[in-house]
């Protein structure tokens, strides 16, 4: 089954704290972060707390993902050294125009690999999409390399350079589209952008319904009390399991009656649709059933 | 390493260790932690792996622990030392 990618926790890369007990909270990825989230004065701390955090085994089971400081500062370099040689399964690059910065980024990590003695191309990357030429480009860019498992909208950055502000989603429907078909044009995931009210538990459930909807895989999430409200909304229905099963089953009789077409209450069942429904029951397995 | 000025690292919130490092002729290592009795031995064993590892023969370390993982000692430690010695530029393999 395909790697699940609904939650993705951000952590700063400079709490202790956090960084000792978030497995426990069981998101699909976590995100350590050593770019905005850490001060210009714990820059190398952070960094070396988040190269031990990525080898302890507690995080050995979940995907872990480091947001790295862009490789124009004096940081970037030293974060990527870092976090390929501990093991980072995905690096996620902020600010992403331009397919040149991916290339930049993967001839580095290529360099490391060999260095460290780490299979070449084991790491992967997550572009991070956060201006109006990185949208733009957004196509490009998630074709650019095969280290790339998806491409990640962020929305303060590029509401800023949009001249405009958070508000009730219209700031971002272009750049929600633009990233998602560029994703599903190159065969890769796309996240959505964090909800940082985490008190508006009505506001957030509103954004993941429309992003789950336009067939986003799932969203970067800055509170472990969001990740249980994310899944859930990600569940099938009741109805929809039940359904999917009928399909299933009407799809397997069909073939031992070596039928050509089939139906199902009346409905035609097709290759699309029996696709679907498995992909409903592979989300229930996951998932479970919507509360 | 050595180390040629004081420095900090780390904080003194639940789950993390503040470590204070500064130039001396010997090696001397304080440790105040709130768990001493349950984990005094293995902290101190921590601390003195992660230090051999950099070579650090000459320093006076003091360490207010608030519970820390093994990990986070070793990060603190490390970060301390190399702030103290003043390195740019980190062999990762003696961090692991």
């Amino acid at each position: 089954m395909k790697k699940l990618r609904r939650s993705m926790l951000f952590l700063p890369g400079a709490s202790a704290a956090m960084l000792s007990t978030a497995f426990i909270y069981r998101p699909d990825s976590i995100m350590f972060d050593l770019e905005d989230a850490v001060s210009l004065r714990e820059k190398d701390t952070a960094r070396i707390l988040v190269f031990h955090a990525l080898q302890h085994p507690m995080y050995r089971d979940i995907e872990t993902v480091v947001r790295i400081n862009q490789l124009s500062t004096p940081f970037g370099l030293k974060d990527l050294e870092a976090v390929v040689r501990a093991g980072v399964d995905v690096v996620r690059l902020p600010k992403t125009d331009t397919p040149e910065d991916i290339f930049e980024l993967e001839a580095h990590i290529g360099r490391i690999e060999k260095e460290c003695g780490r299979e070449v191309g084991s790491t992967k990357i997550m572009a991070a999409i956060e201006s109006a030429i990185g949208v733009i480009n957004a196509v490009a860019i998630a074709r650019c390399s095969p280290r790339l498992i998806g491409i990640a909208l962020a929305a303060f950055d590029y509401v800023m350079d949009m001249q405009t502000e958070r508000g009730d989603g219209t700031e971002l429907f272009y750049a929600r589209c633009a990233v998602l078909h560029a994703a599903r044009a190159a065969g890769i995931d796309a996240f959505d952008v964090v909800y940082s009210d985490i008190n508006d538990e009505a506001g957030f459930l509103r954004e993941v319904e429309l992003i789950r909807k336009m067939g986003f895989n799932g969203k970067s999430l800055i509170n472990p009390r969001q990740i249980e409200l994310l899944h859930n909304a990600y569940a099938p229905t009741r109805e929809d399991v039940d359904y999917a099963k009928r399909v299933i089953a009407a799809a397997e009789e069909g073939e031992r009656k070596g039928l050509g077409v089939i139906s199902l209450n009346g409905k035609m069942i097709d290759g699309p649709i029996i696709n679907h429904a498995q992909v409903v029951l592979e989300r229930a397995s996951a998932s479970g059933i919507r509360r | 390493m050595k180390i040629v000025k004081e420095a900090l690292a780390g904080t003194v919130e639940s789950s993390d260790l503040l470590v204070k490092i500064a130039p001396a002729s010997e090696l001397t290592v304080i440790i105040n932690s709130e768990v001493i009795k349950q984990f005094g031995d293995q902290i101190r064993s921590v601390v003195n792996e992660t230090l051999s590892a950099l070579s650090v023969t000459e320093g006076l370390l003091i360490i207010e622990d608030k519970g820390a993982l093994d990990c986070v000692i070793r990060a603190r430690v490390q970060s301390a030392v190399m702030r103290a010695a003043q390195a740019e530029e980190i062999n990762w393999e003696t961090l692991r």
